[in-house]
């Protein structure tokens, strides 16, 4: 359990923020400017704020009248920009935090083929996994990630995460990861702490704040939508995996995973067509059947609705005239339309045991 | 060497190295600590340390040496106390060694600064997250990536305390096979008729030293950088 209240004022900005995270992996999101890595910052003891009490597994790191220095609070960093030690080898680098064992480390992270290099001569996603293995190796009792795949390609990116996935399924290690790219967030976390202009706007299980209509706006009605978590059930040869969610059958671009899986898949409300009636000789594969369980009106043309699917949500993006036109109620039977290629191979992840 | 230099020229040579060799030994720890301090810390009084360190630079060599003879004299403030204590620095060869040191210093902290503030504080950071403390950050993170910086300016230090003149003589004086250094000598060797060939000689090893001492610290940097960026 990691609980975190930082009030801190500079030049115009005024970061308040406090939460609660519990273990597994909390995302911290929000846009740029939305004081993120201020709040890990001092998390970590490299800023000193006006006010804050952070406790770490029972272990109080700052508090009126208490702050420890970074070197005394256990806490793993990875930079965004990596930070490794130009002058050192990357066993060096690995072995600067602590004395113990780096083999399990280097094997998890696919590193081993990378130790007597220096990090002038690594690539940039084998600098995130070595930045990723110097931290874990100083046995931290949390784990900061600031961005660390936001200095990689898209291309990079899909090859850390399958590591951090790792990485979260095998230690018990909290991690607090701070993004501003919701796939990722939505493939990693558990929990999600949602900030905007330096304030908390909401924190809890990852599916809830994702799905809450409310929260769009502070979202980005751009990149917001829900998770939906089902079954693998067959890989088609028309290179379609089959996937057995609460709504119906979801037919995404093919993705490796056992028969049976439990996976997550993201699907941005903005991908999302609703009809009042089963739809007949359309393109789209996916059709999910549910119930109409709130509607959030915009600023501008734009409304979310949420749909309730047996507990899970799914959220639609329509314009305030469809709805309209629609005469949408509360509790209305709804089919939700999502097309098959919207959904990225980044908004498809296996579930965590966290 | 011995036979071609005349005594008297080769007791100058050999003293103006050893006390440049002092001269930039006895103040790299404090230059170290001086351009730290002036890089990385925010503190009251550090443009008066800044100007501090860097009058010597701009005043006149003569009143730096004056100044040194004031308070480091027999009669001054800290040179009555350390008489007590059995240490003599007025118009002896320790004396050299301290106006070299006091006039070489702006340029060891200046190369040093600089090289100081070329280093990312972000990695002293990651170091301390690691668990480093201050002192573990400064010796296998700071220290090693500014090498190149503590050598360029150490050279700095020891060529110009291989040819401070205008303090060493104020401050010690020019006596022979004491204090009397390879520019006192050379400036001796000119107001005397018929001693040209002397001096002469005493140009040439000062060009040979200098030659040798930018060669050998071009060669120790170019180690030093292949080092920190393989």
């Amino acid at each position: 359990m990691i609980e975190v209240r930082v009030q801190h004022s500079f030049e115009g900005f005024t970061l308040d923020v406090a939460f609660e995270a519990p273990a597994g992996v909390t995302a911290i999101f929000g846009r740029s400017g939305a004081g993120k890595t201020t709040l890990v910052n001092a998390v970590a003891g490299l800023l000193r704020p006006d006010a804050a009490r952070i406790v770490v597994g029972g272990r109080v790191l700052a508090e009126s009248g208490i702050w420890l220095r970074p070197e005394a609070r256990r806490i793993g960093y990875v930079f965004q920009d990596a930070r490794l030690f130009p002058h050192m080898t990357v066993r060096r680098n690995l072995a600067y935090g602590g004395g113990g064992d780096i083999g399990p480390v280097v094997d998890m992270l696919g590193i081993a083929h990378l130790l007597e290099r220096m990090p002038a001569h690594l690539s940039g996603g084998e600098t995130q996994r070595v930045a990723i293995g110097r931290a874990l190796l100083s046995s931290p009792d949390l784990l900061l990630m600031d961005e660390p795949l936001a200095s990689l390609d898209e291309h990079r990116k899909q090859e850390i995460l399958p590591y951090l996935m790792r990485l979260r399924d095998t230690s018990k290690i909290p991690i607090l990861f701070v993004s501003h790219a919701l796939s990722e967030v939505a493939q990693l976390a558990n929990t999600l702490v949602l900030l905007d202009q330096g304030r908390c706007v909401a924190t809890g299980p990852i599916d809830a704040v994702l799905s809450d209509p409310k929260l769009v706006p502070h979202l980005g009605v751009r990149g917001a939508g829900a998770v939906l978590t089902g079954a693998v059930v067959a890989h088609h040869e028309d290179g379609l995996t089959e996937v057995s969610a609460p709504g119906g059958t979801l037919f995404v671009p093919k993705f490796a995973a056992m028969i049976g899986q439990k996976t997550r898949i993201r699907i941005e409300a903005q991908d999302v067509i609703l009809s009042r009636g089963m739809p007949q000789g359309l393109s789209a594969l996916n059709v999910l059947r549910g119930r109409v369980s709130a509607v959030q009106m915009g600023d501008g043309p734009g409304a979310i609705v949420q749909i309730d699917m047996q507990g899970t949500h799914l959220l639609a993006r329509v314009t305030r005239r469809s709805l309209a036109a629609m005469s949408l109620e509360l509790g209305q039977e709804i089919y939700a339309i999502a097309k098959t290629v919207a959904v990225a191979p980044g908004d498809i992840g296996p579930v965590g045991n966290g | 060497m011995t036979d071609w230099l005349g005594p008297q020229e080769w007791q100058a040579v050999w003293l103006s190295l050893v006390v440049a060799f002092w001269a930039t030994i006895l103040s790299l720890p404090l230059g170290v600590f001086t351009a730290y301090a002036l890089a990385r810390w925010q503190f009251r009084g550090r443009q008066v340390l800044n100007l501090l360190v860097h009058l010597p630079l701009v005043l006149p060599p003569v009143v730096t040496g004056y100044l040194l003879l004031l308070t480091f004299g027999r009669n001054g403030w800290i040179g009555g106390t350390l008489e007590q204590m059995g240490i003599v620095l007025a118009f002896k060869w320790t004396g050299a060694v301290l106006a070299a040191a006091v006039m070489a210093f702006p340029l060891m902290v200046r190369a040093i600064r600089l090289s100081i503030e070329a280093v990312d504080p972000g990695l002293e950071q990651a170091a301390a997250t690691l668990g480093a403390s201050r002192a573990r950050v400064f010796a296998t993170i700071t220290l090693p990536m500014i090498l190149p910086g503590v050598l360029a300016g150490s050279v700095l230090a020891f060529a110009k305390a291989m040819g401070e003149f205008g303090a060493t003589i104020t401050f010690v004086a020019n006596i022979p096979g004491q204090t009397q250094t390879l520019p006192s000598a050379l400036y001796a060797f000119l107001q005397v008729p018929g001693a040209e060939s002397s001096a002469v000689r005493l140009v040439i090893v000062a060009v040979v030293i200098a030659v040798v001492a930018l060669v050998v610290s071009e060669i120790l940097a170019a180690r030093l950088a292949r080092r920190v960026s393989r």
